[in-house]
């Protein structure tokens, strides 16, 4: 067992912040059953059999581990939503990560499964959560197969199954398996295609998961990394937990930099505090822009998240800061546009993404994502018109009435319009194929100019009769 | 011989004995038929509905919403070229049109040798790593147009056999719980009380 002897592991710099999750990356076997014992691995779960189910739940809620699957609600404070009573409780693992610009659930999947394991274990035990299902995304066969490698080798070891480490706490942790849809991410469709059917969201409310989820039973659906973190919580304390990070934005994040930056990588940041600036431009982050270009534009926050500008970099990553400057942090993904970005064509890969992992169950959705498509395709192939550019603005009225979300710019005079927006479709995919295109639309309305040409004025020819 | 084999008969009905209800195995099923014959066939689906106890309809009519089944024959190869904004910003256009060049393909194709299907793709989940491609759902990172050579010259040649199993196969470990190990999965109409370990009365984990 050896420390990390090749110059360059993807995703990831050596650094010497404070490590949560990725405490291990550095060793090549970390996801080895030998290095997860050897690194402290299952003592959270130690700690976690040795308190009630009820002490556990209260630790989990004293650290205010913040969801991280993009909507960044306590963990805590969802496993109290379960009904009184009502059994079976099933826990659903979101490993389904395929928010543009997101990367680092599969880092935690591939390199540290025992991690996972370990917290779906804490957090079955404290929730009362009588079966664990882990839904990886299809396209990630690693992590797959890392996961399967590490469960059997659990299971052999009694850290999983029936009567765990000689108590009374029996749980299966199943592998399940997708077969590639983006929309699957959201709970309720990854329900859905948990059972075996097309994964399209159910409507909500009245009924979230928590209450009626996995064959209409109360389910938790938490995301990888949530999951990871319980680990160091139940062995650490919630206030070591709590020692990291700010009050409302406790502990590290998984931050995915990618685009026009001199170092891409995976970093696991100290949330709440560090801002954009630290990690575009700070030294242990990714050193500034390629070439040292002008920064351009930045997603803050995954794919669907409103583009914020240079003007925002002072912004740190903490959910409601981000929300009142006009977007979100959403999965921790980071997109960084260069001046030598064609900012039309950007948002067009975007628009493209959302039109086609629209599901069809709503109209504003499948009609006006694709609809937005079409228009915006027009309008970078050179043959759109002044009238596009409005048009646009017209479907996404359609998908998000009233106000969008943008950021301020002092170039154009602009106050930030605060998050979130209003929707007319049942989940987020709809309202993602217009926000991001927004904001580009909003803030950089010269650059799509630039490509249409005037529309034509219309002449009518009053027709009579005789 | 496009049924399931008997060989995969059993570990098809392992896999459905993990889930509460029998057609959550439908997805994995599917899956296990296409690492057989490298697509997923009429008779395959007509034979995982009987082994899941729903109809043939119902398991072609998940399956075809999602986007890895394929149900017309497709390279023993396929390359997925990411074309999402973090891909796309570096180069991703330039790499799957220079793919369609050397492949003589236009994306979505198959090379008429029958060994690769060029597909275009999107976010795999490996934005820092721009642009990257996956060859039967294994990722290679930071591809340059001479990287992408070499990666077909080394399929054709049959070099990456061992890192790269034929389409179909994704995890080449499978999940395995050992009788004396398992709990067992319960229909949920089944179960009647909590868990062991949650003491009952009073209910001491809710409501604060
Ligand atoms: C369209 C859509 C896609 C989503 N994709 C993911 C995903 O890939 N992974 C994830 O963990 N959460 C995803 N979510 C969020 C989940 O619905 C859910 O909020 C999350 O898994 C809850 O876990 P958390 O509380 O631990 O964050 C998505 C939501 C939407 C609306
Ligand atoms: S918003 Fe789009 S993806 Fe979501 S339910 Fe409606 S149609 Fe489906
Ligand atoms: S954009 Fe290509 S991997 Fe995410």
């Amino acid at each position: 067992m050896t420390a990390i002897t090749h110059p360059y592991i993807p995703g990831f710099y050596i650094g010497d912040r404070p490590k949560v999750v990725t405490s291990r990356f550095e060793y090549e076997d970390s996801y080895t059953l030998e290095r997860y014992l050897a690194t402290d691995g299952y003592k959270g779960l130690e700690k976690c059999l040795a308190m009630s189910p009820a002490e556990m739940h209260d630790e989990v809620r004293n650290s205010t581990v913040l969801g991280r699957g993009g909507a960044g609600f306590p963990a805590g404070v969802k496993w109290g939503f379960t009904p009184q009573g009502v059994w079976p409780r099933y826990l659903v693992v979101n490993g389904d990560e395929s928010e543009p610009g997101t990367y680092k659930d599969r880092l935690l999947m591939e390199r540290d499964p025992h991690q996972l394991i370990e917290g779906c274990l804490i957090a079955s035990y404290a929730a009362g959560l009588s079966q664990c299902f882990l839904y990886v995304r299809g396209e990630m066969a690693l992590a797959q197969e890392r996961i399967a490698v590490a469960l059997n080798e659990a299971y052999a070891a009694g850290y999983v199954g029936k009567n765990i480490l000689g108590t009374d706490f029996s749980l299966d942790i199943v592998l399940h398996w997708g077969a590639g849809a983006y929309v699957v991410g959201e709970e309720t469709a990854l329900i859905e295609s948990l059972e075996g059917e097309r994964g399209m969201p159910r409507l909500k409310p009245p009924f979230f998961p928590a209450a009626v989820g996995l064959y209409g039973k109360p389910t938790i659906v938490n995301n990888v990394e949530t999951l990871a973190n319980l680990p160091f919580i139940a062995h650490q304390g919630s206030s070591a937990y709590t020692a990291i990070g700010t009050p409302t934005s406790p502990g590290t994040r998984m931050v995915a930099i990618s685009g026009h930056v001199k170092r891409p990588g995976v970093y696991e940041i100290i949330n709440g505090s560090t801002t954009f600036r630290d990690i575009i431009y700070g030294d242990e982050f990714c050193q500034g822009i390629c070439d040292d270009n002008e920064l351009k534009a930045f997603v803050p926050g995954g794919g669907s998240a409103p583009w914020f500008l240079p003007d925002q970099l002072d912004i740190p990553f903490e959910g409601r800061e981000a929300g009142a400057a006009g977007s979100m942090l959403g999965s921790g993904a980071v997109m960084v546009m260069d001046s030598t970005t064609d900012i039309p064509e950007a948002a067009l890969t975007l628009t493209r993404f959302y039109a086609h992992e629209s599901c069809g169950k709503c109209v504003p959705c499948r009609e006006g994502g694709t609809w937005l498509l079409r228009i915006l395709e027009r309008v970078c192939s050179g043959h759109g018109t002044t009238a596009d550019l409005d048009q646009i603005l017209e479907v996404g009225e359609s998908i998000c009435p009233g106000d969008m979300p943008h950021a301020a710019s002092e170039r154009l005079g602009l106050e930030a319009v605060p998050f979130p927006y209003k929707m007319t479709t049942i989940c987020f995919v709809g309202p993602s194929a217009y926000a991001p295109l927004h904001s580009a639309l909003t803030l950089f309305r010269d650059e799509f100019e630039a490509k249409v040409v005037p529309a034509p004025t219309r002449v009518s020819i009053p027709v009579t009769a005789g | 011989m496009s049924r399931l084999t008997d060989h995969n008969v059993i570990i098809a009905r392992e896999i459905i004995s993990r889930y509460p209800k029998p057609k959550s195995a439908l997805i994995p099923l599917v899956h296990l038929s296409q690492e057989q014959n490298g697509y997923v066939t009429d008779d395959a689906m007509r034979h995982i509905a009987e082994l899941i106890g729903v109809t043939p309809a119902e398991v072609f009519g998940t399956a075809s919403f999602y986007e890895m089944f394929k149900f017309e024959p497709v390279g023993k190869y396929v390359i997925n070229v990411c074309g999402t904004m973090s891909c796309a910003l570096l180069g991703a256009g330039d790499l799957l049109h220079h793919a369609e060049q050397r492949l003589g393909v236009k994306a979505g194709g198959t090379t008429s040798d029958g060994l690769i299907t060029l597909e275009p793709a999107e976010c795999q989940a490996a934005c820092t790593e721009a642009p990257c491609l996956q060859v039967n759902y294994r990722h290679k990172y930071r591809v340059t147009t001479d990287d992408l050579d070499q990666l077909i010259d080394d399929l054709r040649a049959g070099k990456l056999a061992d890192e790269i199993p034929p389409h179909g196969t994704l995890g080449r470990t499978r999940q395995h719980i050992p009788d004396d190990r398992g709990v067992g999965a319960v229909h949920p109409d089944q179960v009647t009380g909590g868990p062991a370990w949650i003491p009952m009365d009073p209910p001491a984990d809710e409501g604060k």
